[in-house]
């Protein structure tokens, strides 16, 4: 699954042509990218990377009956591969080129006036990041430390349930419902985003997702958007995943006072 | 008797000579205009009366009639469950809405914007869009004649021109939304607008009246293209009632 995503990201590789500086009065509507070059004495050869198509972590028929096989092979096959493919095609000759997806959505987000390319990277880093908050047969419940601050942030279980179904029901049109750790407040929130627009543009960390747009359900529910966000938030999140990735933003963001020892 | 309306507030005030300076709730305002309906009592009462309701429209033609270019399952979801919520959530926020204005609550009735340019939009949208599909047989998909086919060939070039525009436009529209043919009252031309969600054309500009309306939402078309939009945006100009557009131009071109 890692070598699918063939990304080269400017911190690992940085070399440059010696023989032809860029010329200093060149600058780039964009904020400066490093290319990759590698060079040899003779000729050089240009590396270039694209995004690719990550698997979901299980198999297309493993979220039956919650979600059809079917409607993964349109969603992941078709809608995701359309995603990956009309970026890659943007940025072949954009001044973009070379970041890592999670760079590229905050950069081409330009602040609230994103760029073309911007559509296309969060859709991708979005699915992405949808299939890995979903699991077969998963636990129906965190646990630990991770249930203590949901039930710290939003009353109970239950109460972050409720609201979480709320938030997708009062979305119109196209979007995505997000539990997101909130940097500034240092706490656990959810929110629903328009379009393809995620937690990370506004520099919080995303813990789960879910799809709230008509491509997601429709082939299983219909209309029925109730029943579709009841049964992801009952029988399909991943809470060993969303612990992960709380366990990581941690790393971030100080959630409490460290508990030093008294002598 | 007469009627006061505070302009800060709408909280308006009947006066007599018996009930000078009593607020009066939207409800006892409703039986007092109930009574005195053949007399016009200024102040724009009419408006503050029961708003009124919308309703489904009918069909003029069968779920399945529009086959194959949209099939019998997705106008029937469409139509019965996705405009009927638009129907029913619209005429549930204009009853909050009268509540909200009757008791002067501001920031409610601001509130309740969203919720009404949403399902308002979706009502008034959709309702447009189902007179501009027919059946083949009914002249679905024939090419305009006369004023506006005229009118097409001078703002586009062609009748193709005009489609591959809204066809590219409507593919490149990100998420859901519409894309219109719209004449424009002032300018008197026509223009290819796209708009998000279910805001209704009058939103890119007050002169602007729909002539044509292709919904690009994916409950439109994903049952029977999946993500296929571009394939979708093609073949509906089979079903394409030309007819309901040319009246709605030759009316308001007049």
């Amino acid at each position: 699954m890692s070598f699918q995503h063939l990304q080269i990201s400017p911190a690992v590789v940085s070399y440059r042509r010696v023989d032809s500086p860029k010329s200093p009065t060149c600058r780039p509507k964009y904020p400066q990218v490093n290319t990759v070059n590698l060079h040899r004495s003779w000729k050089s050869t240009k590396v270039v990377a694209y995004y690719g198509l990550t698997s979901p972590p299980f198999q297309l028929d493993a979220l039956e009956p919650y979600m059809s096989q079917k409607t993964l092979e349109i969603h992941w096959g078709k809608q995701h591969q359309s995603y990956v493919d009309g970026l890659n095609k943007q940025i072949a000759n954009s001044p973009l080129y070379g970041y890592t997806l999670e760079e590229l959505v905050k950069v081409s987000y330009n602040n609230g006036n994103p760029f073309p390319e911007f559509n296309n990277a969060a859709q991708l880093w979005n699915h992405d990041f949808f299939w890995e908050s979903l699991q077969p047969n998963g636990v129906k419940m965190p646990w630990g430390g991770f249930l203590e601050q949901i039930e710290k942030d939003f009353g109970s279980f239950s109460n972050f349930k409720e609201n979480f179904v709320a938030e997708a029901m009062s979305l119109f049109g196209s979007g995505w419902v997000w539990l997101f750790l909130k940097k500034t407040d240092k706490k656990l929130v959810v929110a629903k985003t328009s379009n393809a627009i995620n937690p990370l543009v506004w520099g919080d960390i995303p813990i789960l997702s879910l799809d709230m747009w008509e491509h997601a359900y429709y082939q299983d529910y219909k209309d029925d958007k109730e029943k579709y966000v009841n049964t992801f938030i009952n029988n399909l999140v991943s809470w060993h995943s969303a612990t992960a990735r709380m366990a990581r933003a941690e790393a971030f963001v100080n959630l409490g006072e460290p508990k030093i020892p008294v002598a | 008797m007469s009627l006061l309306v505070d302009p800060c507030c709408c909280k308006t005030t009947l006066t007599s000579s018996r009930f000078f300076g009593i607020p009066t709730s939207a409800m006892s305002m409703r039986a007092v205009f109930a009574k005195n309906k053949t007399r016009g009592l200024g102040f724009g009462l009419r408006q503050v009366r029961a708003m009124q309701t919308v309703t489904l429209p009918d069909l003029d033609y069968d779920f399945s009639a529009l086959e194959p270019t949209i099939n019998g399952e997705i106008m029937q979801i469409h139509h019965q469950k996705h405009h009927r919520a638009y129907v029913t959530n619209y005429n549930k926020a204009l009853e909050q809405l009268e509540e909200a204005i009757g008791k002067g609550d501001s920031s409610k009735v601001v509130g309740l914007q969203g919720a009404i340019k949403f399902n308002g939009g979706g009502h008034v949208n959709h309702s447009i869009f189902w007179k501009n599909l027919a059946p083949k047989k009914d002249g679905g998909g024939e090419a305009p004649h006369q004023s506006l086919g005229w009118a097409i060939d001078t703002s586009f070039g062609s009748l193709d021109n005009l489609m591959k525009k809204i066809n590219a436009d409507g593919a490149a529209l990100q998420g859901s939304g519409w894309v219109w043919l719209a004449y424009d009252k002032e300018l008197k031309n026509l223009k290819v607008e796209t708009t998000p969600n279910q805001d209704p054309l009058i939103t890119k500009g007050q002169n602007l009246v729909p002539l044509l309306g292709i919904d690009v939402w994916e409950h439109a078309y994903y049952l029977q293209y999946q993500n296929m939009r571009p394939d979708y945006l093609k073949n509906i100009w089979d079903v394409i009632n030309w007819k309901y557009a040319s009246q709605v131009y030759k009316k308001e071109s007049a």
